[in-house]
């Protein structure tokens, strides 16, 4: 069977969409992970400050979560736009 | 020039043969030369000790080598198989065994060096302590073998069963995945069982006293270390034992690779983070014996939250093995089912990792202070867990939507 060439790139395209979710989601997975520890040592030692170390847990979180939101979204342009 | 199908297995035997004790010779050598390294630390700190220290040594660098003999007895088979008249199929359960006993040896093997190396650590500061360290390390890196004992079962599965009544296609997948199933799950497993038994011989050799919680928090903590590597095998059964007969080769063949690889990878994660966890809570335990209630409590919390990207990778692999596709020879067909399985398996490691250090962390400060502080940590912890957890869930969201969208 001859290779198609519409079908070769839709098939590069879903596979590079589950190669980025999958790979970008590593990182934020354990930098929140490792922010959340931190923040559990830091109330532990002080839990009068429990509530603005919870919030300044959550903006750390988000910032590190923005790399895996950028794997979502290409790979969502992936699937769908490309 | 035409190849015949006894050279191509004879082929696929030497490579699987190349690739058990390739990938078994990693985690052991790691291991033992860590183990060395602080039982060089011990007779430098206590040289009067040197003698037992280093018979410890020996004892547990045998456990950890272990791993590695598996896979050396897997590769000698290979080496010599006899291929006489075996069908194209039987080439790719032997790659598959090689692969399964090479990948699962490499987390035992390591994870088999740390109770050795604190127990050697412990002999040196607490000589009196010698026989219970020791019992304590080979009950720990006895368990920490576990995932390559999976290993070695699915790698003589493989090996000496008869494949000739599967199809090649899409059966060669199936158990190549197989393969990629456990010795992928155990990698994590092995290690994270390592780690509570190298803290919880570190903690006896402190309060010997509390000997027995510090042996039961840490036995708890490694089973659910293991958890993922049975995950791993449960995926690698299925494939090796469904009959794909009648099923459409393409895409069939790209839904089996997948379903190994996304069980096999995601369980990595969980089976890292479970052991950070257990890790600190077994040296928590042995810090503050009182608050053993709390500690494995939390522990045991934090554990089945990280656990849950190994779940999505599992219910990935199911959606692939068990939802039929219709015959296709696009390849759009077999990209998306593929694709599917490698996203949630890589997705699944970092959530893993990330929420079992979370843990860790926590436990770390309950054992440290424990009255009526517990519950707020936990209740962080979750919170702290959940958006780490989010990353696996949009890999989990792309997977679905690779298989049921596309």
């Amino acid at each position: 069977m001859a290779i198609e060439g519409a079908d070769l790139v839709r098939a590069a395209a879903l596979l590079g969409a589950g190669i980025s979710m999958g790979l970008g989601a590593i990182g934020p997975g354990v930098g929140e992970g490792f922010a959340a520890g931190k923040a559990c040592e830091a109330i532990g030692r002080n839990p009068k400050e429990a509530g603005l170390l919870t919030r300044t847990m959550l903006v750390g979180q988000a910032v590190s979560e923005s790399t895996g939101i950028y794997s979502l979204v290409v790979s969502l342009l992936l699937i769908f736009v490309v | 020039m035409a190849i015949s199908t006894e050279t191509w297995v004879q082929a696929a035997s030497f490579l699987g043969a190349g690739f058990s004790v390739g990938f078994g010779a990693i985690g052991a050598a790691l291991g033992e030369g860590y183990a060395a390294g602080k039982a060089s630390q011990a007779i430098g700190r206590n040289p009067a000790m040197s003698g037992a220290i280093l018979k410890n040594m020996l004892i547990g660098q045998a456990v950890a080598e272990s791993a590695g003999i598996f896979a050396l007895v897997i590769a000698m088979l290979l080496c010599f198989m006899d291929v006489q008249g075996a069908p194209m199929i039987e080439a790719f359960g032997l790659l598959g065994s090689g692969l399964a006993m090479g990948l699962a040896a490499i987390g035992s093997g390591a994870g088999g060096g740390y109770p050795a190396a604190e127990a050697c650590l412990g002999i040196a500061d607490n000589p009196p302590t010698q026989g219970a360290l020791t019992t304590n390390m080979l009950i720990g890196s006895a368990v920490s073998q576990t995932p390559a004992i999976f290993g070695m079962v699915v790698a003589f599965m493989l090996m000496f069963m008869d494949w000739s009544g599967q199809p090649l296609w899409p059966g060669w997948a199936a158990l190549l995945g197989a393969g990629l199933s456990v010795g992928l799950a155990a990698i994590g497993s092995g290690v994270g069982s390592g780690m509570p038994a190298g803290s919880s011989t570190a903690g006896m050799a402190r309060q010997p006293g509390a000997a027995n919680q510090i042996r039961t928090n840490m036995l708890i903590g490694s089973a659910v270390s293991q958890t993922p590597a049975i995950f791993g095998m449960v995926v690698a059964f299925m494939l090796m034992f469904i009959d794909w007969n009648g099923q459409p080769p393409s895409p069939t063949w790209a839904a089996l690779l997948g379903a190994g690889i996304s069980t096999g990878l995601s369980a990595i994660g969980p089976g890292l983070g479970n052991g950070f966890t257990a890790q600190e809570a077994a040296a928590g335990v042995a810090r503050t014996p009182e608050a053993s209630g709390p500690i494995t409590t939390t522990m045991l919390i934090g554990q089945t939250v990280a656990q849950s990207t190994v779940i999505y990778g599992f219910l990935v692999s199911l959606i692939l093995l068990f939802i039929p596709r219709g015959a296709s020879e696009s390849m759009v067909a077999w990209a998306a089912p593929l694709s599917a399985g490698i996203c949630m398996g890589f997705g699944g490691i970092g959530p893993g990792v990330g929420e079992g250090i979370a843990a860790a962390y926590t436990v770390n400060r309950i054992a440290r202070d424990h009255q009526g502080i517990s519950v707020l940590l936990t209740r962080v912890m979750l919170v702290g867990q959940a958006v780490s957890e989010s990353t696996g869930i949009y890999a989990l969201i792309v997977a679905l939507l690779l298989l049921f969208v596309v």
